[in-house]
């Protein structure tokens, strides 16, 4: 049987999207999440060698990578909500267009929180 | 049938009476199911442990720049932190991996690639579970013969 040529959208819109920017999300941060659990288990190494490594954390082209691991991370938690609320709830399905403007809304006022406080942490000289 | 006669008519096979439905008969098991109910509520677990971890460790106090061993040190002298992030590293790997399975699945269509691409990620899920858990249960914050100054205050008191 011949597959879908690549490249073909799907059915684009809403839907498609999130799908898309939730596996793009997720993947990103799995592949955080092994190199996160190799840097803290420099702390069974040496207390240097885990503040060497921690430091390359705190400059700010790092800070600026935390930030956008922070999008990507809200972004997946939010857009999951709404999938559960697709699966679970009765009118899941009707409103799974309107639920995906809810979470970016959300996500906006989660980053509006974060990032002026972090990117101050990042930033401030200290 | 072979002694079927024209006095007695053929009765079509019925089922029992309330025999248990089966939508499908298959021997691969429940598996798929699991994984997507896991999805969810190892999702929704996340959320709370994720939001708390990213909270304090980068928004309270000196955000990013407390980070060092001491900090670290600090928290895992608490059971209270070791099972958070026990907690938040095995469902956040189970998760991933099985999140990253789906998307080999999706995209590897050679046998081969696929099946390479899934031990390899099987392998680094095992390996990063394994040693961040024996991290946690091995750590010590105060290791003797280290200066002072790197150490969580609580050492040297």
């Amino acid at each position: 049987m011949p597959s879908a040529p690549a490249g073909t959208l799907y059915r684009g819109h809403e839907g498609m999207w999130s799908w898309v920017a939730h596996r793009v999300t997720g993947v990103l941060i799995f592949f955080f999440l092994l190199v996160h659990v190799l840097d803290t288990s420099l702390v069974r190494v040496s207390p240097e060698a885990y503040n060497d490594v921690i430091g390359t954390y705190k400059n700010p082209i790092m800070g600026l990578g935390e930030a956008g691991l922070v999008a990507a991370i809200v972004f997946h938690a939010f857009n999951g909500i709404r999938i559960i609320l697709v699966d679970f709830w009765a009118k899941g399905p009707k409103y799974q267009k309107r639920m995906l403007w809810i979470a970016l809304g959300l996500w906006v006022v989660a980053m509006a929180g974060f990032l002026p406080r972090h990117l101050m942490n990042v930033f401030g000289g200290n | 049938m072979a002694e079927t006669t024209t006095e007695k008519p053929v009765t079509p096979d019925i089922e029992l009476p309330r025999a248990r439905y089966e939508r499908r008969k298959t021997t691969r098991g429940n598996y798929e199911l699991y994984s997507w109910v896991f999805m969810r509520a190892s999702g929704v677990l996340l959320i709370v442990l994720i939001f708390g971890h990213l909270f304090v460790n980068l928004l309270v106090g000196d955000g990013v720049h407390a980070i060092d061993f001491a900090f670290v040190g600090g928290k895992w002298s608490s059971p209270f932190w070791q099972v958070w992030d026990l907690l938040m590293l095995w469902l956040a790997m189970l998760h991933g991996t099985n999140g990253v399975r789906t998307v080999i699945n999706d995209y590897a269509e050679r046998d081969g690639v696929r099946m390479t691409l899934k031990v390899l990620l099987y392998l680094a899920a095992v390996v990063t579970v394994v040693l961040g858990t024996l991290v946690i249960f091995t750590f010590t914050p105060c290791p003797t013969g280290e200066p002072a100054d790197l150490l969580p205050a609580f050492c040297s008191a």
